[in-house]
C-alpha cells in the first residue's frame, strides 16, 4: 500500500512535471477547485489524518480552525525542517516528487483562505533546493500557482525559504520566528500558530508527509484512507529504519505494522544481536525486546512509553555502551537548545556534563537519581518539545540498562570497552 | 554585493524577512558578515545592527567572522551515523588534513565541520562537501574523496563557498 511514495517507485518516474501528470498530478487540484473549501476540509477530517512532523495532530481539525479565523491574510507552511537524528523521508519526497507537496499545500490554500505559502527548507537540503526551486518554476509555467489558477478566482503564490542550521527551527514556533528573519526561538503556547502564527496571522503549518497525504486523499475519499492502517492513526507512514539494522531506509507502511515486523520483514533483521531501539529518533524512549510486538501508530507507541514522533527508528545492538549513547544524545541537545527557556538552556548542559563524567570515570551513584529529576523538570517545564523530551533516551536507558551505568560509576569499567573512563 | 543584497531585499519589500536569504547570500559569496555589511543590513532593514549580529550568530550555517575555504567538509555526528562509525571517519579528515574540527587548513583549501543530522541515514555515515553529499563512507572512500580533491590543480581559482 502506498500512498506517498507511490509515484516515487514507479520506474523511470523522475519527478518533474511532466512525470507527475502521468500520474493524475495536479487532478487533485481541479477537483478541489470544484469544490467549497468546508467540503475539502471535511474530506481531510474524514480521513483523521493526524500531522506526520510528529505531534499526531489531526490536519483536518487544524485546517478547519484557520478557515473559521476571521482574520486575514492567513498562511500555509510547509515545514521542510527535516532535523530529528534518524529521520530522512521528508528529504525523499522533496528530491523525487516534489509536485506532490507543491499541489498539497495550494489545496490548502484553498480550502483556508490563504493566498500565500512557505516552504521552509533545511539550509544544508541544497539538491532539495534547487529541485523545489525548479518545480515551484514548472508550476507556475503550467498554471497551477501563480495569479487566477487554471482560470478561477483563486490565486495562490508559494516561496521558498532556506533554514540555516538550527534543529530548534523544526519546531513550528522557532520556524515561524525563523521565517520571520528572526532567531529560530520557540514561543509561548497557546496562542497556536492556527490563531496567531506567521506575522501573527493564523496559519497551517504542516510537515512534508503530511501534505504528501493530502492528494490521495481528495482523490479517492477521506473515508478510503481511514481505513488503512490502525484505526487510532490511519493511513501509512514512513518509517526512517537507521542504525544497526540489515536493510537500512525509508520503508512506507501501514501504521498497523508492528516494530518487529518492520525490522525484520523490512529491514532484513538486526545486525547483531538486538538490544534497543529508538522508534522515534533521539527525543523518543528507548525500547528493550520484550516491547517489539508494538504497532507502530502514536497511540500504541504512546503506550509503551514512549513515541512515533517523526518515524526514525534507530536500532541499537549488543555492541553498543548505552552510557555512550546516552552521552551522544544529551551533546546533541546540549548543542541544539535555543537557549531561550532556563531549564532547557541550563538542563540539557548539566546532563551533557554529568553523562561526560561518567564516562570518564567521575560519576556518582547519585547522579543517576539527578538525571532522573532533571529529565522530569525539563518535562514538566521546558517551553517546547525539545526541551521536554531531550532526556528521554538519557532516562530510558538508566532505567533499563541500569547495570551499565552503576558499573561505569562503581567498578570504573565500561562493560564493552568504549568508554576511556580516565 | 550591497546591489544584489537590495535585490533580495526589494523582493521582500525591505521586510526582516529578508535577513535569512541575504545572510545566506554572504554566507555564499563572502565567508561570513563583516562589519560594513552588518551595519548596511541594519540600515536597511531599519534594525538595531545587533539583531542583524544576533540572528547570524545564532545560526551554525552563517559566522561573524569571515572564514573562507575552498571545501567546507560537514561531518554528521548524530546518532545513527555515529553507530556507522563517524568517529572514524573523522580520524581520517583530522589526519589527512592535519587539521581538528572547527579549523581551515594552512592551505585554506579545508574547513571541517561537525554538524547535526543530515537527512540521510539510511545511507550512514554521511559528510557534505559544499553542496554535495557522500554517503556510505568507508575511511579508504574518504582518504579518495580527499586525495582527489588534494590533487586539483593548484592554479584554478578558488570559488568560495559558505560555511
Amino acid at each position: 500500500m502506498k500512498i506517498v511514495l507511490r509515484n516515487i517507485h514507479k520506474q523511470g518516474y523522475k519527478g518533474d512535471i511532466e512525470s507527475y501528470l502521468k500520474e493524475q498530478g495536479y487532478t487533485a487540484l481541479k477537483k478541489a477547485l470544484t469544490l467549497s473549501p468546508s467540503q475539502i476540509i471535511e474530506e481531510v477530517k474524514k480521513a483523521r489524518l493526524l500531522g506526520r512532523g510528529g505531534a499526531g495532530f489531526p490536519c483536518g481539525v487544524k485546517w478547519e480552525f484557520v478557515y473559521r479565523e476571521k482574520e486575514f491574510p492567513k498562511y500555509v507552511v510547509c515545514n521542510a525542517d527535516e532535523g530529528e537524528p534518524g529521520t530522512f523521508k521528508d528529504r525523499l519526497i522533496l528530491e523525487n516528487d516534489p509536485h506532490l507537496l507543491i499541489e498539497a499545500m495550494i489545496i490548502c490554500g484553498f480550502a483556508i483562505g490563504a493566498e500565500e505559502g512557505f516552504i521552509y527548507l533545511r539550509g544544508e537540503y541544497f539538491k532539495a533546493y534547487q529541485i523545489l526551486e525548479r518545480a515551484l518554476e514548472e508550476a507556475r509555467s503550467k498554471g497551477f500557482l501563480g495569479e487566477h489558477i487554471l482560470n478561477s478566482n483563486f490565486s495562490f503564490h508559494i516561496r521558498l525559504y532556506r533554514g540555516a542550521g538550527a534543529y530548534i527551527c523544526g519546531e513550528e514556533t522557532a520556524l515561524l520566528d525563523s521565517l520571520e528573519g528572526k532567531k529560530g526561538q520557540s514561543r509561548v503556547k497557546p496562542p497556536f500558530p492556527t490563531f496567531v502564527g506567521f506575522k501573527n496571522k493564523p496559519t497551517v503549518l504542516n510537515n512534508v508527509e503530511t501534505f504528501a497525504n493530502i492528494t490521495q486523499i481528495l482523490l479517492n475519499g477521506g473515508e478510503w484512507f481511514a481505513q488503512i492502517g490502525s484505526s487510532h492513526s490511519p493511513g501509512t507512514k514512513l518509517y526512517c529504519l537507521s542504525g544497526d539494522v540489515k536493510k537500512p531506509g525509508v520503508y512506507e507502511l501501514p501504521t498497523n505494522i508492528s516494530l518487529n515486523q518492520l525490522i525484520e520483514e523490512f529491514g532484513g533483521g538486526v545486525e547483531g544481536e538486538l538490544k534497543a531501539v529508538l522508534p522515534g529518533g533521539v527525543s523518543s524512549s528507548l525500547l528493550t525486546p520484550d516491547k517489539l510486538d508494538v504497532i507502530m501508530d502514536y497511540f500504541h507507541l504512546q503506550e509503551v512509553g514512549s513515541m512515533l514522533g517523526s518515524g526514525a527508528v534507530i536500532v541499537i545492538n549488543k555492541d553498543r555502551c548505552m552510557v555512550d549513547l546516552a552521552k551522544r544524545c544529551a551533546e546533541f541537545f546540549d548543542y541544539e537548545s535555543c537557549g531561550k527557556c532556563v531549564p532547557c538552556r541550563e538542563g540539557t548542559k548539566r546532563a551533557r556534563e554529568i553523562l561526560v563524567n561518567i564516562t570518564r570515570g567521575k560519576g556518582e551513584l547519585k547522579d543517576l537519581e539527578l538525571l532522573k529529576e532533571l529529565a522530569e523538570v525539563m518535562f514538566d517545564t521546558s517551553r517546547c518539545g525539545l526541551g521536554q523530551s531531550a532526556l528521554n533516551p538519557v532516562r530510558s536507558s538508566i532505567e533499563k540498562f541500569s547495570q551499565e551505568f552503576e558499573e561505569h560509576i562503581l567498578k570504573k569499567r565500561c562493560p564493552l570497552g568504549i568508554c576511556s573512563l580516565c | 554585493m550591497k546591489e544584489r543584497l537590495k535585490q533580495i531585499l526589494n523582493s521582500y519589500h525591505n521586510q526582516r524577512e529578508a535577513l535569512l536569504p541575504c545572510l545566506h547570500l554572504i554566507q555564499k559569496e563572502e565567508g561570513g558578515l563583516s562589519e560594513e555589511i552588518a551595519l548596511f543590513l541594519a540600515k536597511e532593514l531599519n534594525l538595531p545592527p545587533v539583531e542583524v549580529y544576533s540572528v547570524a550568530s545564532f545560526y551554525s550555517m552563517f559566522t561573524v567572522k569571515q572564514q573562507k575555504a575552498k571545501y567546507i567538509i560537514r561531518v554528521c555526528v548524530s546518532l545513527p551515523c555515529y553507530l556507522k562509525g563517524s568517529d572514524k571517519i573523522l580520524e581520517v579528515l583530522h589526519k589527512e588534513l592535519g587539521i581538528n574540527s572547527g579549523e581551515v587548513s594552512a592551505d585554506k583549501k579545508f574547513f571541517i565541520e561537525e554538524v547535526s543530522c543530515l537527512g540521510a541515514c539510511g545511507k550512514a555515515p554521511v559528510m557534505l562537501i559544499n553542496e554535495t553529499l557522500y554517503d556510505n563512507l568507508t575511511p579508504e572512500k574518504v582518504r579518495e574523496i580527499i586525495s582527489q580533491l588534494k590533487d586539483e590543480n593548484s592554479t584554478e581559482e578558488y570559488s568560495q563557498t559558505g560555511l
